[in-house]
């Protein structure tokens, strides 16, 4: 059976209300980043809106990289995921402005980064700092300070790798931007 | 309506130089010096894919003929395609392609900051988005410059004839154009008239740290990607890079 055969609970077309935009939420918050699969789309802040239109629920995210392979995926899952939560026919959209920062990651994102062994972002994404490039990143394992960067793009656009020269341990850090 | 008009080319002219430029940088995949480095040359290859996909998608809106951004990538032909002539030169050795990445960073900075600024929402969303990006790229590639430049005896002299054989096609980087001054002027893109001052002093600066001499600015070359004069090398990549589409059109998988 395709998604979009599944039973759903609604019909298309019928009025939606506040009790619908919060369920959908519970279902985004379940939603995993494919390639970060610890933190969920709302952690990450992709999510941008979520109201109900012309008897459809509707999605709005914004990409976090232009580039980044992941977002087609993610607008699946959401879909996905929606559906089987009984919503139908829910419409997913893409906003690029304001563009997605690292300071759109909620707290619980943070520290479920960390917990994965990602140093999450340090500091605001101004463009100042950015271009100076002195970052102090805490390592994720020992906590030590006392880290290096080994190259500025890691195994996705979004992080740079790192090493730990107290734990001699190699990590990845969620860039800024 | 169809408008393929000075501002569709503008746009056109940003998305094939990123396009192209990240085909080269693909050309690297397997053998970079460096796994981490080739990491990164593919990460600032995605990222300028996904930039070229915005243009494509807003150019192709325009020019309205049931085109899109993928017809635009792969079905056009050397002369229709409107990018940097220096993106499209070889990769040479790694001096060769920090500096040709470096140039093109530098220049994608400041004119995407300026373009941040645009009246037209759809240019601003893109250069915003876009200048986040670009912002890592111009880091690396500096460093890598300085680290070149300031190196060596041996990677001294590669930067200082990688810096020779690309030099003459920055003409294009700070010539003034008149479309894009009458662009500016009927308000569609912000002015880009401190584009080439912005340009030379980012150069400048980076080069000092890196032991390099700026060599004095090109004053003209005689060819020109506005017109679809390109170099030869082009020719050659689109001929791999257009080969599927070509040979299997509207294949999916």
């Amino acid at each position: 059976m395709r998604a979009g055969e599944l039973i759903t609970t609604d019909q298309q077309g019928r009025s939606g209300g506040e009790a619908d935009i919060q369920q959908a939420y519970k279902v985004l918050e379940e939603v995993m980043d494919p390639e970060v699969p610890v933190v969920s789309v709302m952690d990450l802040g992709i999510v941008r809106d979520v109201s109900w239109v012309d008897g459809h629920l509707k999605v709005v995210v914004t990409p976090t990289y232009s580039g980044c392979p992941a977002t087609e995926y993610i607008e699946t899952s959401i879909r996905d995921a929606l559906q089987e939560a009984g919503f139908s026919h829910p419409k997913v959209s893409q906003r690029l402005d304001p563009a997605w920062t690292t300071d759109w990651i909620n707290e619980q994102g943070r520290n479920r980064l960390k917990a994965y062994g990602i140093a999450p972002p340090v500091g605001s994404s101004n463009k100042r700092s950015l271009l100076s490039g002195i970052t102090q990143v805490e390592c994720p394992h020992c906590g030590s300070k006392d880290t290096e960067q080994i190259s500025e793009f890691g195994s996705t656009a979004c992080k740079a790798l790192y090493r730990c020269k107290s734990c001699l341990e190699p990590f990845d850090y969620f860039k800024c931007i | 309506m169809t408008q393929y008009d000075e501002l569709t080319e503008f746009l056109l002219r940003l998305g094939d130089s990123a396009l192209i430029q990240a085909q080269r940088l693909c050309e690297w995949t397997g053998r970079a010096p460096a796994l981490e480095e080739e990491m990164g040359m593919m990460n600032v290859g995605l990222d300028l894919v996904g930039q070229a996909r915005n243009w494509y998608e807003y150019a192709a809106e325009r020019i309205n003929d049931g085109t899109d951004a993928d017809v635009l990538a792969f079905r056009r032909d050397e002369r229709a395609f409107r990018n940097l002539l220096l993106v499209e030169q070889p990769n040479g050795d790694f001096a060769v392609t920090m500096t040709k990445q470096f140039f093109y960073d530098a220049w994608q900075f400041h004119l995407l900051t300026l373009l941040k600024d645009a009246k037209d929402e759809r240019i601003s969303a893109i250069a915003t988005k876009s200048l986040k990006e670009v912002i890592y790229h111009l880091r690396r590639s500096s460093q890598w410059v300085e680290r070149l430049g300031d190196g060596t005896d041996e990677s001294h002299q590669r930067m200082e004839k990688a810096i020779d054989t690309v030099w003459r096609f920055t003409f294009e980087l700070i010539e003034k154009n008149a479309a894009e001054v009458a662009l500016a002027e009927s308000g569609d893109i912000p002015s880009l008239a401190e584009l080439p001052e912005q340009w030379l002093a980012t150069v400048n600066e980076v080069f000092a740290k890196a032991t390099l001499t700026v060599p004095d600015a090109p004053s003209t070359f005689y060819l020109s990607a506005r017109t679809g004069m390109h170099t030869e090398h082009l020719g050659i990549l689109l001929a791999e890079m257009q080969f599927l589409q070509r040979a299997y059109p509207d294949a999916s998988w």
